[in-house]
């Protein structure tokens, strides 16, 4: 008996907005333990929420770009449970049922599958509080104790739900890539995988291939990367595979993912299922969003990873994994059309970007938005390598210090005599010279081992500290070394 | 000392007392001083008091009287001793809800309402006594024991404000706020023989109320007068920002046009409320509090709200959304991060010993209905039915006042009962609120103004109620009837 994997994902997003959801608490990640507080995200006795408009836009816009439908009116419920990174008891949340409809509703997002592309459809998209974080490592907290941090109550979520249209672990991947890079090409979360941005929960089932129904599923929550998911997921069906076919059952549970030992296990104290006792959160008035205000926010909707690799294929000519790599971060798909349009040629300025952009971004640890080598610097660049001014070799060095100093390429060039060498008879100079001191190598150049032009280019860009043209430099060679005729 | 003739000064009208700090007649230090010597002497029969601010009270007083020499502005309560049921939060003083479970608790925020109070230079002089968490109408479920009636301290104050009406009654401060959820500023206020109004849902801020049940709570004021209290509402109304069910309308000055009257008034009996189970000693009293109001010049009709004051209705729905609200509310009271915390073998049995310890026996019930109520095959035949309940009590009031521009009613079915009377039977002092919850499910405005006493001496109040917004037309009706009663 073959068997195929269901997969359905719930995934939280962080809203990279400036305050809470509700309250005017800074988000930030990483500060002392319980500084980032008031009253409300306290969970104080009489503190009230107050709904934060920037999260409602951001969770708009993520909406409109996965093409749901954003609801008119929606409103926020209570979800109630005990736990103490929970301070008020209760979760301000949305639901989705036959009275209560969350932000927005279906759309979906395209994922490479087979030959082809498929749709991953979606359920929903709602707005949630988050909660705190419990913290029961024995490294920081005696044992037995257990302490609670509530910078993170009420940092703004959404959360995104699936229709189980996902195949498999590798779609689940391809699902999570697009989704992370919509989230952030569209600015709507930070997407930092590592300060827990974004966190996956699957449901995942199996059932006989060509049948239609559905299995019982297990749930695997709080995977902190897109790896971890596709990994998880594939040995959970594994083992759901393993037990069909030896004759055992599958009980629904919840397991967690260890990474560490990249192993799942059932997570303690999880019942079937709780009862959250949802009712309409009486301290918040219902959202109301307006054709008006959708229309608004649809017009800050930037052009999407799918379209920009369309016009940057027709419009640049690039190869599709060159495309890829410019457009996989929007800020860097920004800063490469910068230089462009700032007169630079479109394949070079790939490789530049590619190459020694993304590689200074790597090394200093940093965001594009950081990077003191302005796009104008770059073009400028490309033109003076191009105008011959100086060679490729020398204008890496030169964008090197442009990023560390931020100075022009133009100032970098004069400040350090950088300029390329191209006078013929300089040139010529040197390469007389060259040839002078190495007559042996010279012969067994002649004598047809061509290779050693390289070390007579070596004594050359040596002789000019690298600023020779490199063209000139070896056509005079060339020429010098086979035609024999050298002033001595 | 300067000698100071006529009434006692903590027994002075707010709206007198103004005038003469303001004059120099007299210092809000003496005044300050004659309140809490007052407070020194009844209290302990009282109980009113859980938290006094005396210090501070007369430094802020002493602050005011030179501000007042040196002729700077001041706030229109300038140097007025007002106390705070203690369900207020009051940045660096003690705030208890009535509960063990905040017994150490200090907020370290001002609600908006005492906020406002501060900018309005009034004096803080402490905080108020209540049924714990609001829950109650007799003052006999605080953790702080029971608050007595000034009038006959064998009897109830009424609740759950019912140190905010006893203090005002016996002069122990000369204004108080109160909150009202099901009754609990227009019971005590009628018990007690004050003036005690619940403004319209939104009309006061609730950032800094601890909440009981958030679609129902609103702070008033209690006072011994309808212009005081009108002068208190002033300071209290208006939009808040950190509210999001406050409502952005202007607030007018309510002790403006006070004396206009009631003619050409067309003022709404409901058949409901004047049937059985009504004490005929208040019928007696209410009936002469609406002649009153004829002979100013109102048209007296009878009116029928099926649903809003039919008493089966209005209290099964209220019990229902208001335990429901506050099982929610009282989850955060969990030992972790403030209040009380009873050590457990483990987090659930941390959680069970602090919440059983720490709470009393008519907070755990109303905790365990109201989560009966939102469970899981319960939520649709309680909570939502009592919802669409509270929507035709809504029209019901609607339709009232498209033919009506106020109501009037009783505010109990008796006067003060007796400590101890209705204890053993939670529903039995569920029906003191018959005539009051409606006006809470409906969100609109109520005020409770004296409107005779007893053959035992008893005060008796008269409950009047308009339309959203129009506590305006309430006071002036309200002035009415005390104008002629107390002369």
């Amino acid at each position: 008996m073959k068997y195929e994997p269901v997969i359905g994902l719930e995934v939280h997003a962080q809203l990279a907005t400036r305050t809470k959801i509700f309250c005017g608490c800074s988000v930030s990640f990483g500060d002392e333990a319980n500084s980032r507080t008031c009253p409300v995200c306290l969970g104080l006795p009489g503190a009230l929420p107050v709904l934060n408009r920037e999260a409602v836009e951001h969770a708009i816009r993520i909406a409109l770009a996965v093409g749901c439908t954003v609801q008119e009116r929606s409103r926020f419920l209570r979800k109630n449970y005990f736990y103490p990174d929970l301070p008020k008891g209760y979760q301000i949340s949305q639901f989705q049922s036959n009275e209560e409809m969350p932000l927005a509703t279906g759309g979906g997002i395209d994922i490479p599958s087979g030959n082809g592309t498929k749709t991953v459809r979606l359920i929903r998209i709602h707005m949630e509080e988050d909660a705190g974080k419990s913290i029961h490592d024995e490294a920081f907290v005696p044992d037995g104790e257990s302490m609670v941090d509530v910078n993170r109550c009420g940092v703004p979520l959404i959360e995104l739900v699936t229709e189980p249209d996902i195949a498999s672990p590798d779609e689940a991947y391809h699902f999570m890539s697009r989704l992370r890079q919509l989230l952030t090409y569209t600015g709507v979360s930070e997407g930092d995988m590592e300060k827990g941005h974004i966190r996956i929960d699957a449901n995942v089932s199996i059932r006989p291939v060509g049948t239609s129904g559905l299995g019982t599923k297990v749930e695997i929550k709080n995977m902190n990367s897109i790896r971890n998911c596709r990994r998880a997921l594939e040995l959970e069906i594994m083992r759901q595979i393993d037990s069909s076919e030896t004759g055992g059952e599958i009980i629904q549970q919840t397991l967690l993912f260890d990474p560490d030992r990249s192993r799942l296990r059932p997570m303690r104290g999880k019942e079937s299922s709780d009862d959250y006792r949802y009712f309409p959160e009486p301290d918040l008035v219902p959202v109301v969003v307006d054709p008006v205000w959708v229309n608004r926010v649809r017009a800050t909707v930037p052009e999407l990873p799918h379209a920009r690799r369309a016009r940057f294929a027709s419009a640049y000519g690039l190869r599709a994994d060159q495309i890829d790599t410019l457009i996989a971060d929007r800020k860097v798909a920004d800063y490469y059309e910068a230089v462009v349009s700032a007169g630079a040629e479109p394949a070079a300025t790939a490789n530049w970007v590619q190459g020694d952009v993304l590689r200074t971004l790597n090394e200093r640890k940093i965001d594009i938005a950081e990077l003191k080598a302005t796009p104008e610097g770059l073009a400028a660049l490309l033109e003076m390598i191009g105008a011959g001014t100086i060679s490729a070799n020398i204008a890496r060095d030169v964008f090197a210090k442009m990023a560390e100093t931020g100075a022009s390429p133009e100032a970098v060039v004069e400040r350090q005599g950088l300029a390329q060498i191209s006078d013929a008879s300089h040139i010529e100079g040197l390469v007389d010279k060259v040839i002078a001191e190495h007559t042996d190598v010279v012969d067994r150049y002649r004598s047809g081992d061509r290779k050693l032009l390289g070390f007579f280019m070596g004594q050359i860009m040596k002789a000019t500290r690298g600023q020779a043209n490199p063209k000139v430099a070896n056509q005079l060679l060339r020429q010098k070394l086979e035609d024999g005729t050298a002033r001595a | 000392m300067v000698a100071v003739y006529g009434k006692p000064l903590n027994e002075r009208p707010a709206h007198e007392l103004t005038a003469s700090i303001l004059s120099g007649k007299i210092t809000s230090r003496q005044l300050v001083e004659a309140v809490f010597h007052c407070i020194r002497t009844t209290n302990p029969a009282l109980n009113t008091y859980i938290t006094l601010n005396e210090t501070e009270a007369i430094r802020k007083a002493e602050e005011i009287d030179a501000r007042v020499s040196a002729g700077d502005p001041v706030g229109p309560l300038a140097g007025i001793p007002v106390a705070l049921k203690d369900l207020l939060c009051t940045r660096g003083l003690l705030t208890t809800a009535g509960s063990r479970i905040l017994a150490n608790f200090i907020p370290p925020y001002d609600a908006t309402a005492v906020a406002r109070l501060r900018e309005a230079d009034a004096v803080i002089i402490g905080k108020l006594n209540l049924d714990e968490f609001a829950m109650g109408s007799s003052n006999e479920n605080s953790a702080y024991g029971p608050v007595r009636n000034p009038h006959d301290p064998t009897r109830v104050p009424g609740g759950s404000s019912g140190a905010s009406a006893a203090s005002v009654a016996a002069n122990q401060t000369v204004l108080a706020l109160g909150t009202d959820t099901g009754g609990s500023i227009r019971l005590p206020a009628s018990f007690c023989g004050a003036v005690g109004l619940k403004p319209t849902y939104g009309r006061v801020s609730r950032y800094g109320l601890v909440a009981y049940a958030s679609s129902l709570d609103q702070i008033g004021p209690v006072a011994r007068n309808v212009r005081d209290a009108a002068l208190l509402l002033n300071v209290i109304a208006g939009h808040d920002p950190r509210d999001s069910t406050s409502v952005d309308l202007p607030v007018p000055d309510y002790t403006a046009g006070l004396e206009t009257g009631v003619a050409g008034l067309t003022i709404g009996l409901p058949a409901g409320y004047f049937g059985q189970g009504l004490d005929n000693e208040v019928r007696a009293a209410i009936i002469e509090g609406v002649g009153v109001l004829r002979e100013a010049g109102a048209e007296i009709r009878e009116v029928d709200l099926p649903v809003a004051c039919h008493p089966a209705y209005s209290v099964a729905a209220y019990y229902i959304i208001a335990t429901g609200e506050a099982s929610s509310n009282l989850s955060r009271y969990d030992g972790i991060k403030y209040g009380s915390r009873a050590e457990g073998d483990d987090l659930i049995d941390m959680y069970c010993r602090t919440r059983s310890t720490g709470f009393g026996e008519e907070v755990k019930r109303r905790i365990m209905l109201g989560t009966y109520a939102l469970s899981a095959g319960y939520y649709d035949a309680y909570y939502l039915k009592a919802q669409k309940v509270r929507t035709l009590i809504k029209r019901d009031f609607e339709g009232a006042f498209e033919s009506c521009d106020l109501l009037a009613a009783p505010v109990s079915p008796t006067p003060a009962f007796r400590i101890g009377e209705k204890t053993r039977d939670p529903l039995q002092m569920y029906l003191s609120d018959i005539y009051t919850v409606s006006v809470n499910l409906a969100g609109i405005p109520g005020v409770s103004v004296p409107c005779g006493v007893s053959a035992e001496g008893l005060p008796i109040g008269l409950q009047l109620l308009g339309p959203a917004f129009k506590e305006d037309r309430l006071l002036r009706a309200a002035y009415v009837v005390e104008q002629e009663l107390t002369r």
